[in-house]
């Protein structure tokens, strides 16, 4: 077992040995409350301000408060940095910091490290009073050592007992010190990143991380031969970094949207957070109503009166809302809806990414209830999805889904800074003399639109019902009637997906396979795509932003590939089991509904790993397609 | 007057006066008999009264025979879900406190389904008028059990009678945290309910009004020895509470005086006065606090203001 490696003297400059990387992925796990996440955000951050490119994810423990020293426990992040854009958070960590050695095993488990991921660990669990903790931690490292993982034991501990009375309180900005000298951060960009989180605290606090950062950082170059560097890529562009969540936070305000009503629900509801401190200065206003259904209810009863509103939810959420989201469509009441999807069904994984909703949201309520559905695939898109989705839902007068999910919700990526424009906002509600002789649903043969009156405006009074009802919006049971109504509402996706371009592909417009993804899976796809095409793979990809309607020109697309497969993150049976036939496979979603579209036999590759997918994993799949070797 | 061209009053009162056939839309199409054609003759006379701007004025309702009321006004109107008139009214009036709301709904839409929205709109006290119409039945659906369907009560999902006690709205609403204003009315008790109605317009809050309503079809049996026996209810009045002329208070025998701002004597005379329905204010709180002053309190920040405050958000942001 080899102890920490002492490289260099004391007080050496080490400056001159850094090695210089492309990128690295660096992880920090530890029991639930230890600040691992606050690590690996401001080293995220420090990176992107530095002008890398980062993709942040969250290890999340299901838990508020798990069990100390527990596999299921684990709770972190992962950074990804590197030279170049990131768009996802890649395979095996290059490096981990963990507080303690239990929390490993669920992230090995995951198989989130591989032979040479260098493990710096707390040491102090060698000289526990418990004999079983002793016995633990020594065994647990020689597994590891099994494995490959390079090890270094850190006092972290001793060291932050010389600076903060309670060592748990410090470890994680030690830390951070520790990361910043190992991957040459900037100091004085650490320091200010430090004092932005802590502003909310006293100075001595300030002062005291601070110091735990150029103590871990000298401790670093003292104590370790772990020194590189990931060159930074110059721009005069201003540039964000954010999560998914605050994107669709900053989105919503900047859509001029007056209402945000919503119910706590993991893990969406942290965009509500990220707007609390801001919304009410920036004209609009939280409703955390009394559960889903009212949440929604509440919503549609101010976009109802001109002021169209947002919602925020999961998918338990998504299922109370269901009988409101078929009223909104019945009705023609603009709304957007923004789902940040976790695993399902049912409670499912509330922490975990799925990608599980497409066809609830697509298909889940009574009779035929057609609604504008798109899915962002970058933080960035996020943020201009929900602008879009306002004004989308008042043009076309129906409500307007924002699919994201928890990958993106906690994913950090740096975006060129929006520049939040005026026109971006709701126009000022229309309180004119509604035109006389003019039905409150005079729907246009064409596209189905038609004009819709605001309460306040003279003459345009009319009872919105649920009910089928004809351009008076007068209850009529009228068969007539209610398949002409229907029809109309369907048209407004015809007529809107006129307004959209056909998707290009990734990579070559023919080819041997196509791999079609939607929303957070881009960057993975894509990355996996270059890697095979490098190895003589004939594979492109196609991500699709809008799921309903769906982009013209799919068919003739896919048509030039021999086979097209979709890459998703929810169920689909695995071909190979007895019991699963041509006939009888439960596809991914986007498959399905892309093969009942297309009438083309797509395939699919998903999983409910409740994980992102990676490029490694999508690899593996196409090493087995094209019986290539793809992964070194 | 005042200096003021006779004639250019005439102009602007023709401009602006609205009859009661400018609050009407199509006939009802409630049975004959049925208690809500009273209410909706005497929601419209308040309108009237009020000169409320059709325009201005929003009625909410779930799902349920009341709930059709909506259709028959002549304003805006949202004839929504089962049980969800409360959301769905509450965020019309959260950011358009320029707009008359009032709520229609009846005993299986609040206090069955939607009963869980009711418990909140009452604490969010939010300026509207809510009617319950209660007729202790399920009309629409022909004769089920409602939750305020007497002990007892024969009907298609109970033939051998109801067993389960009755939620008594009164009641239920004076446990509520927030509640600001709880009357009780009968629809055949036209000049009471009138001035209930109108008691209730005037409240700065939500106004609860729980109308015990006839149903001709499925409960005739049940309502007709309280509409035929005049001592069959008891009038609960003070110089607070409802208002009727001496001949209106006169067509009743049994009167308490309570004072609508004592919420313990209001409780207590819900516990105790089983044998005659009490009708009248039971509380009133003007001084609650009210959750749409909340809603309001931002509007109409300028554009420019919006965006600093949005740009300087994205600056804790900015790398």
């Amino acid at each position: 077992m080899s102890k920490s490696s002492v490289a260099s003297k004391p007080g050496t400059d080490t400056s001159t040995d850094r090695k210089t990387i492309k990128e690295a992925i660096v992880e920090i796990v530890s029991d639930s409350g230890e600040g691992a996440q606050k690590c690996g955000q401001s080293l995220g951050s420090i990176s992107a301000k530095m002008g890398n490119g980062v993709w942040t994810v969250e290890i999340i423990p299901a838990e508020i408060q798990p069990p100390a020293r527990s596999k299921a426990g684990a709770s972190g992040i992962r950074v990804r940095m590197g030279t170049n854009k990131i768009t996802n958070m890649g395979d095996h960590a290059d490096l981990v910091v963990a507080l303690n050695e239990q929390v490993l095993f669920g992230r090995i488990e995951q198989n989130a490290y591989t032979k040479g991921t260098i493990l710096l660990i707390e040491d102090k669990w060698a000289n526990s009073k418990s004999e079983v903790i002793r016995k633990q931690y020594a065994d647990s490292l020689e597994q590891f050592e099994e494995l490959g993982l390079v090890i270094h034991e850190i006092p972290m501990e001793i060291e932050c007992l010389k600076i903060v009375a309670d060592a748990r309180k410090g470890k994680n900005m030690w830390a951070l010190g520790l990361l910043s000298y190992i991957y040459d951060r900037d100091l004085r960009t650490a320091a200010d990143q430090i004092r932005y989180i802590f502003r909310k605290k006293k100075e001595e606090i300030i002062q005291s991380n601070l110091d735990l950062l150029h103590a871990g950082y000298e401790w670093a170059a003292m104590n370790l031969d772990l020194h590189f560097t990931i060159p930074t890529k110059e721009t005069d562009e201003d540039y964000v970094v954010m999560n998914g969540n605050e994107a669709i936070s900053l989105g919503v305000m900047a859509a001029g949207i007056e209402l945000c009503s919503m119910y706590p629900i993991t893990p969406a509801t942290s965009a509500t957070h990220a707007m609390a401190e801001t919304i009410e200065s920036a004209g609009g206003i939280i409703h955390q109503a009394e559960d889903e259904i009212a949440a929604i209810g509440f919503a549609i009863g101010a976009s109802y009166a001109g002021k169209t509103a947002v919602t925020i939810t999961s998918g338990p959420g998504i299922a109370l809302k269901t009988e409101f989201i078929g009223l909104a469509v019945m009705s023609e009441v603009p709304l957007v809806i923004v789902n940040v999807q976790r695993g399902g069904p049912s409670t499912g994984l509330p922490t975990k990414v799925e990608q599980g909703d497409l066809l609830a949201v697509l298909y889940g309520a009574a009779g035929d209830a057609p609604k504008i559905i798109m899915a962002p695939a970058t933080i960035e898109e996020c943020f201009h999805y929900v602008i879009l989705a306002r004004k989308l839902a008042e043009a076309f007068r129906t409500p307007v889904f924002v699919l994201t999910d928890a990958n993106l919700a906690t994913g950090v990526q740096p975006f060129p800074r929006p520049k939040v424009n005026a026109e971006w906002f709701a126009p000022e509600i229309d309180q004119s003399h509604w035109k006389e002789g003019v039905s409150p649903y005079a729907w246009d043969p064409d596209t189905g639109l038609s004009e819709r009156p605001i309460p306040g405006q003279k003459g345009g009074m009319y009872t919105l019902t649920g009910l089928a009802h004809d351009e008076d919006s007068h209850v009529a049971y009228d068969p007539a009637i209610n398949q002409r109504s229907a029809e109309h509402r369907s048209r407004k996706l015809a007529a809107m997906r006129q307004t959209l371009k056909k998707p290009t592909t990734y990579g070559d417009e023919e080819g041997d396979l196509l791999l079609v993804g939607w929303g957070s899976t881009k960057g993975a796809i894509e990355e996996a795509v270059d890697m095979a095409r490098k190895k003589g793979a004939s594979v492109s990809s196609l991500h699709l932003h809008f799921l309903s309607p769906l982009e013209p020109g799919l068919k003739e697309i896919f048509q030039k590939f021999k086979k097209v497969k979709t890459v998703e993150i929810n169920y689909s049976d695995t071909v190979g089991h007895p019991l699963i036939t041509e006939e009888n496979r439960r596809y991914a979603q986007l498959a399905w509904y892309l093969r009942a579209q297309t009438l083309i036999d797509i395939d699919c590759f998903s999983n409910v790993y409740g994980q992102p997918i990676s490029p490694f994993r999508i690899l593996t799949m196409l090493e087995k397609e094209f019986d290539l070797t793809l992964i070194d | 007057m005042f200096g003021v061209n006779a004639d250019f009053c005439d102009h602007v009162l023709e401009e602006e006066h609205y009859n009661l056939e400018d609050y009407s839309s199509s006939t009802a199409r409630w049975c004959s008999g049925c208690g809500a054609h009273t209410i909706l003759n005497s929601v419209q006379k308040l309108c009237k009264e009020e000169q409320l701007p059709p325009e201005k004025t929003v009625f909410v309702s779930g799902i349920g025979c009341s709930s059709r009321f909506p259709h028959y006004m002549k304003t805006y109107g949202f004839h929504g879900l089962h049980g969800r008139a409360f959301p769905v009214a509450s965020g019309v009036k959260f950011r358009r406190p320029d707009l008359h709301v009032f709520v229609v709904t009846g005993d299986g839409d609040c206090c069955s389904i939607g009963a869980g929205h009711w418990v909140h709109a009452i604490r969010y006290n939010m300026k509207m008028v809510v009617l319950l119409f209660d007729n202790a039945i399920y009309g629409l659906t022909k004769k089920q059990t409602s939750p305020t369907s007497p002990l007892g009560t024969v009907s298609n999902t109970h033939p051998v009678g109801s067993v389960l006690p009755p939620i008594h709205p009164i009641q239920a609403t004076l446990g509520l945290p927030n509640a600001s204003f709880v009357a009780q009315t009968a629809d055949w008790k036209p000049a009471h309910l009138h001035a209930t109605i109108r008691k209730a317009y005037e409240h700065p809050g939500l106004a609860f009004v729980r109308i015990i309503q006839r149903c001709p079809i499925f409960m005739h049996d049940v309502y007709e020895p309280t509409v035929s026996d005049p001592d069959a209810i008891t009038l609960v009045h003070h110089e607070n509470g409802i208002q009727l002329d001496e001949k209106g208070m006169n067509a009743f025998r049994h009167h308490i005086e309570h004072d609508p701002s004592d919420i313990n004597k209001a409780r207590e005379i819900v516990e105790t006065v089983k044998d005659t329905t009490p009708i009248g204010l039971f509380y009133q709180n003007k001084n609650a606090s009210c959750y749409d002053e909340y809603g309001a309190h931002n509007l109409g920040i300028a554009t420019e203001d919006r965006i600093d405050a949005i740009n300087s958000l994205m600056d804790r942001y900015a790398v």
